[in-house]
């Protein structure tokens, strides 16, 4: 079974990249489905989505084994690996969304523009994922105070880089429905939702197929994710009403925000992003209670399928009205059709099958991400039946003494 | 009603100093807000519009001064639009357009229960804003404001086609040319034209009715200067509020005032 899915997915992404570059050969507008009108299609909102999936394990990640939550620990391996991936499979993408691919190398470096968001977008993902390298780098190496500083910087980074991804939108003065702060911190919280859910999700997976790598440590971590994950979904379903609310009573907005209640984009909102996306998951996570890792696993891949239908939203609508609809004339009276062409639909299965695949090796290649034994209960520590935490008795201290001086209980 | 009986010419001179400093500013803060300085003059002052659509900007006055010599711009003058489309086959041919792009296109704006005209046509194109949204937006400067004439330009081979300025572009003036391997854009005909020495572009000189006028803002003699710079008809901008400081002018342009400020200049000279 491993072997067959290892197989398909290879397949798939092989055939996604070869239309890719037979779209490449031919010229893109002759077959992709993106216009003059709406230049930003089904590629950009999987890459959008594959960097905030990127993006949010490193944040959830960093709570770990940057700021020292014990809890999130175990997790940090498969995390940033996974946020590397992530971040590769979006260049992938990406690559074929670009017209010029490879004047970007040349005239990014030596013909900046430092005002430009999308300049910004490069240099700032382009040094992310050399921290997400090295960091990962110090993790298998054991360096934990490096991979830290790493992890910290890749944070920094990564925050910035992301954010400004929410201001490349942000600051399109044309496009209302994008236009202001909204994005780049509705971004970031996102961002941190899809890490949660992913990380859960390839965890979940993970144990499907070596149930070994589930220990006390890791079902404390997956408990802790569930909570953080069910705080995320929480927050982005305000963000979502506010979304709404204010679009109703803007100008520019209105006619987007109603095709999302009642128009050609319901489906995408009620279905995907507000049920499989939001509703539906944080119900089966309330439910799971952070132990049921099956149903945590039909609730996360929900939400992924969710969470991939929100990045469409959000990049197809912007676009959707036009700049001269304002202006009452009749070649610009309705909103803008858009449908993915099977060249995007390929090029962006190119780039989601290849991040399955490298999961897929990653989790039997490197052993389940698992943390060496000394990691799990270092010299002197012993797992709290309590807590569940690493904890370290002191000399001629009893496991109960130590568990009560940790926990203050006298 | 009933009223005082002042005679003026025999009042007697107080001089300033019974004013107390409190009566003296209450009485000029009124004055301020009369005038509309206040509000940075944009809410009182007849001009506000063509200033705030100017480059140079500040001050609630008539703008005099150009950030560009020559300062290339069009007005609009939307009641003699036919809808022809001689501009946009003049454009397409002379700047080898493909036919899925464009960099001009005419509207039509539809008017029902209006007593003389039911349509009116726009024609749009690049703006040449003075503070153009898509050269912030473009990462490798391929895109740039010529330092000389205003020119919103390409340089071609820096365009990496991430097409950000498309949408940047508040009036959806950009395309994205396969054959260039760019996005193409309205330039004035520049690289075509006016870089040969001509004075008008392609679709100015191809209007039969004037309604595209082109020229020099900074030349006071130009009849873009005089159709901007009267007051009697209203001069816009489209989209203003997303304050790029476009330089195509929009007016009816059918008034004998319009004429008479012509004085017999022909609509197509410079």
């Amino acid at each position: 079974m491993y072997k067959f899915v290892m197989g398909i997915l290879a397949i798939t992404a092989l055939a996604g990249a070869a239309v890719g570059v037979h779209g490449f050969f031919v010229g893109y507008h002759h077959v992709y489905g993106v216009t003059k009108q709406i230049p930003w299609g089904l590629l950009i909102s999987t890459y959008i989505f594959c960097v905030v999936t990127s993006t949010g394990l490193c944040i959830i990640s960093s709570i770990g084994h940057v700021f020292g939550g014990e809890a999130f620990m175990p997790i940090a391996k498969r995390a940033v690996f996974m946020s590397i991936m992530f971040m590769l499979g979006g260049f992938c993408i990406i690559f074929f969304d670009i017209e010029n691919p490879f004047r970007m190398a040349i005239w990014n470096v030596i013909s900046p523009n430092f005002s430009s968001n999308m300049w910004w977008m490069g240099t700032l993902y382009g040094a992310y994922l050399v921290f997400m390298i090295i960091e990962y780098y110090f993790l298998l190496d054991q360096n934990h105070s490096l991979s830290r500083l790493m992890g910290f910087l890749g944070l920094v980074v990564g925050i910035a880089a992301h954010s400004n991804l929410g201001g490349i939108f942000g600051m399109l003065h044309g496009r209302p429905f994008w236009y202001g702060p909204y994005l780049p911190i509705y971004f970031i919280f996102s961002a941190a939702m899809s890490g949660g859910c992913a990380i859960l999700f390839f965890t979940c997976l993970g144990w499907k197929i070596n149930p070994e790598i589930m220990n006390q440590r890791m079902e404390r971590a997956i408990k802790a994710i569930t909570q953080v994950t069910i705080f995320l979904i929480s927050t982005i379903i305000f963000f979502t009403i506010w979304k709404i609310v204010t679009g109703m009573v803007s100008e520019g907005k209105h006619l987007i925000i109603m095709s999302f209640l009642t128009g050609d984009y319901a489906i995408n909102f009620w279905v995907f992003e507000v049920f499989l996306g939001m509703i539906l998951p944080l119900f089966l996570l309330f439910k799971s209670q952070g132990k049921n890792y099956n149903l945590i696993l039909t609730a996360t891949g929900l939400m992924m399928v969710g969470i991939f239908f929100m990045r469409y939203d959000i990049v197809i609508p912007g676009q959707m009205e036009s700049v001269y609809h304002s202006l009452g004339v009749v070649e610009e009276s309705s909103l803008l059709p858009y449908t993915p062409s099977f060249h995007e639909i390929m090029a962006s299965v190119f780039g989601l099958a290849f991040i399955g695949f490298v999961y897929l090796a990653g989790e039997k290649m490197l052993n389940g991400h698992q943390l060496e034994k000394h990691e799990i209960v270092p010299e002197g520590g012993y797992i709290c039946p309590g807590c569940g935490a690493v904890h370290y008795m002191e000399e001629g201290e009893s496991v109960e003494d130590a568990m009560k001086r940790h926990h203050k209980i006298w | 009603m009933k009223f005082p009986n002042i005679n003026l010419d025999n009042l007697k001179n107080e001089g300033t100093a019974s004013v107390t400093e409190k009566e003296r500013r209450k009485f000029l803060k009124l004055g301020l807000a009369i005038c509309g300085v206040y509000a940075g003059g944009k809410i009182l002052s007849l001009n506000s519009l063509v200033a705030t659509a100017q480059a140079s900007g500040g001050g609630s006055d008539l703008v005099k001064k150009y950030p560009y010599n020559p300062h290339y711009s069009m007005v609009i003058r939307q009641s003699m639009c036919i809808d022809c489309e001689k501009c946009v086959d003049a454009c397409n041919k002379t700047n080898h357009v493909p036919e899925y792009g464009y960099r001009t296109r005419i509207l039509t704006k539809k008017y029902t229960g209006t007593l003389d005209r039911q349509v009116e046509f726009i024609p749009v194109l690049c703006n040449h804003c003075n503070s153009p949204a898509c050269v912030r937006a473009c990462p490798t400067v391929a895109t740039y404001k010529d330092p000389v004439t205003g020119i919103v330009r390409m340089d071609s081979k820096r365009c990496i086609g991430c097409k950000t300025c498309i949408l940047a572009c508040p009036y959806d003036a950009r395309y994205f040319d396969a054959n260039r391997h760019a996005i193409d854009k309205c330039d004035f005909c520049w690289e075509e034209r006016l870089s040969k020495g001509e004075t008008q572009t392609a679709c100015s000189s191809a209007c039969p009715t004037g309604a595209r006028t082109f020229g020099n803002l900074t030349d006071p003699d130009n009849i873009v200067f005089k159709l901007v710079h009267q007051i009697e008809e209203q001069v816009w901008v489209l989209r203003p509020s997303d304050d790029t400081k476009p330089n195509i002018f929009y007016m009816k342009g059918n008034m004998r005032s319009v004429d008479n400020i012509l004085k017999g200049q022909k609509f197509k000279t410079t």
